[in-house]
């Protein structure tokens, strides 16, 4: 970990602002990503913001019948809340599913937006990687892509991202409030918050250099069956392999998000008018770039999107 | 005390406390974060100063520089370590690889420098600040592609090949034949605590407070290591957090630890990072093994084979995993065979049961499929091949004790065997489809010499002393239970003092001889004190009695203390093993069953149910013992559905290599366990009539969940580790 | 329940044995610090060695990166004021600068639970957390909860079902299991808890999902179970 600065921010614009006033700055709320990946310099900010007190902590019911909730309500926190548990019930099972009991108890909302991929290579300081390391190369193509993305990849990286909350997010529709350093706020609809790689996979979001997540809006709830399936090597504290978080309506009007597919919560809206699960497997994996290794992946969703139908019949 | 004859009836035959499920002496220490592990030995070395190790960024190759001036000039730094500066290394010959790379590198992430620095935040940034350039060399990593390549090479505890009878023309006339090749890939210890060591010289001695499992030899390859005296060094390893044959041997961590001492002339405390662990350490070699076995339309073998085909850095050792196979079964036409390929990877070596962990989840599966080819229940065609000596040697080397079949019996009965549908993919529970599995639990039962210092005060207060170390197994405990047996005292008078050089050398913790070989040890030297205390008090040994801290005999008493004296009194004694492995041979049996869910839609394998039984001789102490055997359950399963250390045969090295990523399995992986212990005296391992248990647990324990998964779903899986994707495949669809 | 965020898990009163310690067992750093048994807190000065060393220097460094920071860590009950470099621990902090080394460091990166202590109740990795982000929290780990004399309920249970076997884990599996049986007290669901709106129950499933955050290489899984559901109460949801 190389050596920096701490401060500690008590509101949110002093936090943004201390965010702009030095270059190399990065906030930290939870730490259960920015530290692990501090201790092994791939992240080496020179300033840290300690931006936990900032009070960002609360579910708010917003106007329009759903939720605001602040940027650092903690992952345990906000999968307990008993309005998400009723009406959002997708996310409190994405949210229960993903790393351990002690983990979900730092993490929080924005962070777990933030959190960077678990390629091995990009863990990997002696590889190249241009996520981590720019033009560097990208050692996971022809390697170990057993765990990576199929959707969206690009020469440059197959990174997936490794939210689980991210990925019913998506299948809400949330949206991401930020606020900048002169005091403007943006609502970012999620599907335009995370990107795929391209030529600049180390530009993971559309998060401005000194933008600030606030809070994290849902919109009133929608109803239906809330499954989220989260398919894992063991059964517990381990990412998902693949992931589909669903909402489920008797009308038909299906929502599905995909976790382990991208290099960001993959959802293909047009896939949903499709009517059988084969249908809409084929059309969310349109396109689909598979190695020898990861090629089950599209058995895989297309299996569990056949057993979600099931479900959702029975 | 030497043992070549078989053990009579004797003091601890009695199993006042010997036997019974004692709570580990250590408990409260360790319940309450105040035992002291390596890195924690504050009140040795207050002063202490932190080291970081770099790791080499190539799998072979040679250094061609180093630059160090700016991790040297950082804040803190009190030193940089490198070849080029930390005096004239050895290689111990236990080693494969060196602990400091240069100029040749052998393996990535091999040590390339330590940086010492005042705090442990210093040290750890500094060390990003060494630079090496290399030149790489094409290295080898896949075993598949060497398999052509590799050689015949016996290992240390027995010869690569051996053969009896004509197993080609047997098998190629047996009636029922199985022809399988199976592959296991390599594996990672994987003990939560990573190897760490405190090193502090005192003018030309070394002191390391570290982590390891065998003392003697820790003292042995340091000397060689740093071409100092073994006679120089202290090692004191009283608490460790876990081996499992990663630290049989001092590692890095105390080699760099010691030159980084030298370095920084304070005492200096290292540990491996856990993204270290897999690269720079042992780890257990992947193996590609064929069976083949023969069999007549009864189920009789009449033709075994297990050929076994691992790999190493040059000059290494092979993966044992044919050595089961020469002694499981009967059959009159028998081969095995190993073959070592040259494999740049970190250097294999010993994990929980090496060979047989596994060899069996080659060999069990096949038996699964050899039952399932003659149609007989894999249950009692591993009954109809018992056979009650060695089938290599011949009657002449019969077992010391084997009760594999009432294993087999008792576990079907306790399990519910019977209700399991011989017919693959029947059953099933909503989303699951659940299958049972067995497999038979074989571990050789080596012993170790071993020696014990056993004192008595004036209070007739017991202190025993080895340098025997306690890994988790209940070192402590049974010794305890051992001379308080022995001794005739509450268990609350004896006190266990291990892991310190100074103490007398024993057998140490690996290979699963440390409970039955240590406390062998410390018998002899309990009773050597019976008999000097009794000659003291001017009492017959033969007839004297030791009971409730008194010695009895001729209707007369003493106190253990009075007849100590004021000044107490202390014996050291050995037991030496003699020819008795030869003579019988001695290992330990279980039977595992285990029922398995697949999920029908993602493949997804979840143990249900799992239950053992197990002979092992004499039980020490059934409570630490049962965590033994469950805690190699768990390995196995680990081994059957999850743990692979993945090769990039690219770069030449572990990807997977931090626990995020190398999964072990976590609580919601395991069911209740249920464990049995028959009913065992052998009275050919030792005067403690015990076996190894510590690493039977982990024999056939993952064939039993590979068993399982072809019960529950009709898919037969052969390349570990059972992930979800290999079974996918063969599902049938869902709609 | 009401529509606001999950009660904290530190609901319980001050004596409820199980999220508060003896005050007597409460000696452990201070025995071990140099001697300085009758100071309530710890500053500075009272340390030897490195950690003296480290602060001459960093108040020479003053203010860049490579510095320190001003951190009052309430441990275990007893109050300490530390100068740290801001890149220590909460882990580190506790073990290479208060001797409190209970807590584990199994990977120091989140990934096997060894660290695990209780900060305002709550079970967190104290290795994926900075000593300064924690400036005035309420800390117990495993020597705030018992000595080997006057054990906690669950380092008892521990001992009583072979909870453990090389006994690394051990601190982290206690703390933690303290911290879930709160968890589960307070309503907090969990990944298998079939009814998200239902009551949460300390069932062996439940048990064996929320502690999976601790990983036990020795597998003394089956034991820990058992040690916990002894010191739940629970009696429900066991094996079928």
């Amino acid at each position: 970990m190389k050596a920096f600065t701490y401060e500690r921010a008590n509101t949110p614009a002093a936090a943004v602002k201390a965010l702009a006033a030095r270059p190399d700055t990065k906030f930290i709320a939870g730490g259960t990503n920015l530290l692990d990946l501090m201790k092994l310099q791939i992240e080496t900010p020179e300033h840290l913001v300690d931006i936990n007190r900032l009070g960002l902590d609360k579910i708010e019911p917003t106007p329009e019948g759903g939720l605001r909730i602040g940027a650092l309500v903690r992952n345990t926190d906000l999968a307990a809340d008993s309005r998400i548990r009723r009406d959002y019930a997708v996310l409190s099972r994405a949210l229960l599913s993903g790393a351990s009991a002690q983990l979900r108890n730092k993490a929080t909302t924005a962070g777990n937006l933030l959190q960077r991929t678990r390629c091995p290579y990009f863990y990997d300081t002696t590889k190249p990687c241009n996520k981590r390391d720019p033009g560097s190369g990208c050692a996971a193509i022809g390697g170990f892509t057993r765990n990576l993305a199929i959707m969206g990849t690009s020469e440059a990286c197959i990174a997936t991202h490794p939210s689980d909350m991210a990925v019913a997010m998506r299948v809400l529709d949330a949206v991401i409030e930020t606020v900048a350093p002169d005091g403007t706020t943006r609502a970012i609809p999620i599907a335009e918050f995370h990107r795929l790689p391209g030529n600049t996979p180390h530009i993971e979001t559309t998060l401005g250099p000194n933008e600030m997540i606030t809070a994290v809006t849902l919109p009133p709830p929608l109803g239906g069956l809330h499954i989220y399936r989260k398919v894992r090597d063991r059964s517990s504290y381990a990412f998902a392999v693949v992931s589909v978080a669903a909402v489920m309506q008797k009308n038909g009007r299906n929502r599905f998000a995909f976790g382990g597919l991208a290099h960001k919560p993959w959802r293909v809206e047009e896939a949903e008018k499709k009517e059988t699960a084969a249908a809409v497997a084929e059309a969310v994996l349109a396109g689909a770039h598979t190695t020898p290794q990861n090629a089950f992946k599209t058995l895989l969703i297309t299996r569990v999107l056949t057993s979600i139908f099931a479900q959702a019949a029975a | 005390m030497k043992f070549d004859t078989p053990a009579l009836d004797n003091p601890i035959d009695r199993t006042r406390v010997i036997g019974r499920p004692t709570d580990r002496i250590d408990g409260p220490a360790k319940v309450t974060g105040t035992a002291p592990y390596a890195y924690e030995r504050n009140d040795v070395a207050p002063n202490a100063a932190y080291g970081w190790i770099v790791g080499t960024g190539i799998s072979t190759g040679r250094i061609v520089r180093i630059h160090t001036k700016e991790a040297e000039a950082a804040r803190g730094v009190l030193a940089v370590v490198t070849y080029e500066n930390a005096g004239k290394l050895a290689k111990a010959k236990a080693h494969t690889a060196r602990m400091l790379a240069g100029p040749d590198v052998q393996h990535y992430d091999q040590a390339v420098a330590l940086v010492v620095a005042e705090t442990f935040e210093q040290a750890r940034a500094a060390a990003k600040l060494v630079r090496v350039e290399y030149a790489p060399n094409k290295g080898r990593f896949d075993l598949a592609a060497e398999k052509e390549n590799a050689i015949k090479k016996d290992s240390q505890v027995g010869p690569a090949d051996t053969a009896t009878g004509d197993f080609p023309a047997a098998f190629a006339r047996a009636a029922v034949t199985v022809d399988a090749t199976y592959s296991t890939p390599d594996q990672s210890q994987s003990m939560m605590e990573p190897h760490a060591t405190i090193a502090a010289w005192n003018g030309d001695e070394l002191s390391l407070w570290t982590s390891n499992q065998m003392i003697a030899w820790a003292v042995r390859d340091t000397a060689e290591t740093l071409l100092i005296a073994p006679e120089k060094i202290h090692v004191s390893s009283p608490y460790i957090g876990g081996g499992f044959g990663a630290k049989l041997w001092v590692r890095a961590d105390a080699i760099m630890a010691a030159l980084g001492a030298r370095a920084a002339k304070r005492p200096v405390k290292v540990a491996l990072s856990r993204p270290q662990i897999p690269n720079n350490t042992t780890h257990r070699p992947a193996t590609i093994q064929r069976v083949r076995i023969g069999a007549g339309k009864d189920g009789r073998i009449d033709a075994i084979a297990h050929e076994s085909w691992s790999g190493d850095l040059p000059d290494g050792d092979i993966e044992t995993a044919a050595f089961q196979t020469r002694l499981l079964y009967g059959g009159a036409n028998r081969m095995t065979a190993h073959r070592l390929a040259t494999l740049h990877l970190g250097e294999g070596n010993a994990m929980r049961a090496p060979g047989e962990a596994v060899g069996h989840l080659a060999l069990e599966v096949a038996m699964d499929e050899l039952a399932e080819k003659l149609g007989i229940d894999p249950v009692q065609l591993r009954i109809l091949n018992d056979i009650q000596h060695d089938p290599e040697k011949g009657p002449e080397r019969p077992f010391s004790s084997r009760k594999l079949v009432e294993c087999l019996t008792v576990g079907a009965e306790r399990f519910g065997w019977a209700k399991r549908n011989p017919k693959p993919g029947q059953v099933r529970d909503g989303d699951w489809l659940v299958g049972m599995g067995v497999a038979s639990a074989f571990r050789n039962s080596p012993t170790q010499d071993s020696a014990a210092r056993v004192g008595v005060d004036a209070k007739g207060l017991i202190t025993v002393e080895t340098d025997m170390t306690d890994i988790g197994t209940g070192s402590y405990t049974i010794i305890a239970q051992t001379a308080a047996e022995l001794m005739g005292v509450p268990i609350e008078r004896i006190t266990v003092k291990l892991g310190d050089s100074k103490a007398p050398v024993s057998s140490g913790s690996g290979g699963q001889w440390g409970a039955n070989s240590s406390t062998s040890g410390v018998y002899a030297a309990c009773m050597k004190l019976r008999g000097e205390l009794a000659k003291k008090a001017g009492f017959n040994v033969n007839e004297a009695v030791f009971e409730d801290g008194q010695i009895r005999a001729g209707g007369r008493n003493i106190s253990l203390g009075e007849a100590a004296g004021p000044d107490g009194l202390t014996v050291e004694d050995k037991i030496e093993f003699g020819d008795m492995q030869k003579k019988f041979a001695q290992a330990s049996f279980g039977a595992h069953f285990v029922e398995v869910g697949v999920n029908a839609v993602t493949g997804e394998t979840r143990v249900r149910r799992m239950s053992g039984v197990f002979a092992a001789g004499r039980i020490l102490n059934p409570k630490a013992a049962r965590s033994q055997v469950i805690g190699a359950m768990t390995m196995g399963v680990g081994a059957a559905l999850m743990e692979e250390l993945v090769v990039d045969k690219r770069f030449g090295y572990f990807v997977n290599h931090d626990l995020a990523e190398y999964h072990i399995p976590v609580h919601a992986d395991i069911p209740n366990q249920e464990v049995h212990f028959l009913e065992e005296l052998d009275d050919k391992s030792s005067p403690m009539k015990a076996k190894g248990v510590g690493e039977l647990g982990i024999c056939g324990a993952g064939a039993a969940v590979a068993n399982a998964i072809y019960n529950a779903t009709g898919v037969r899986l052969r390349d570990y580790p059972l992930t979800l994707d290999k079974v996918l495949e063969g599902l049938p669809s869902i709609v | 329940m009401p529509d606001e965020p999950a009660p904290s898990p530190t609901g319980g009163p001050p004596d409820d044995p199980l999220f508060f310690c003896d005050p007597t067992t409460r000696r452990v750093f201070l025995t071990r610090a140099a001697g300085a048994s009758a100071a309530v807190t710890l500053g500075h000065g009272l340390f030897s060695g490195p950690d003296a060393q480290a602060a001459v220097q960093a108040e020479a460094g003053g203010g860049e990166a490579g510095g320190e920071e001003e951190v009052t860590l309430l441990i275990n009950g007893r109050q300490t004021k530390l100068r740290l470099d801001p890149r220590v621990t909460l882990l580190d902090a506790m073990r290479e600068h208060l001797q409190l080394t209970g807590s584990k460091k199994g990977c120091d990166h989140g990934q096997c639970g060894a660290c695990t202590v209780l900060v305002e109740g709550r079970r967190i990795n104290s290795c994926l957390s900075l000593a300064v982000m924690h400036d005035g929290d309420k800390i117990t780990t495993i020597e705030g909860l018992g000595t080997p004399a006057a054990m906690h309920p669950m380092q008892a249970a521990f001992v009583k079902h072979d909870g453990f076997q090389c006994g690394y884990c051990t601190p982290g599996q206690i703390c933690s299991a303290v911290g879930m049986l709160a968890e589960i007290k307070a309503g907090i669901p969990s990944h298998v808890s079939a009814d998200l709106l239902g009551e949460m129950s300390a069932s062996e499933e439940e048990i064996r999902e929320r502690m999976s955050g601790n990983l036990c290489r020795c597998a003394a899984y089956s034991n820990i179970i058992a040690a916990v559901r002894e010191v739940s109460g629970d009696k429900t949801g066991g094996e079928a």
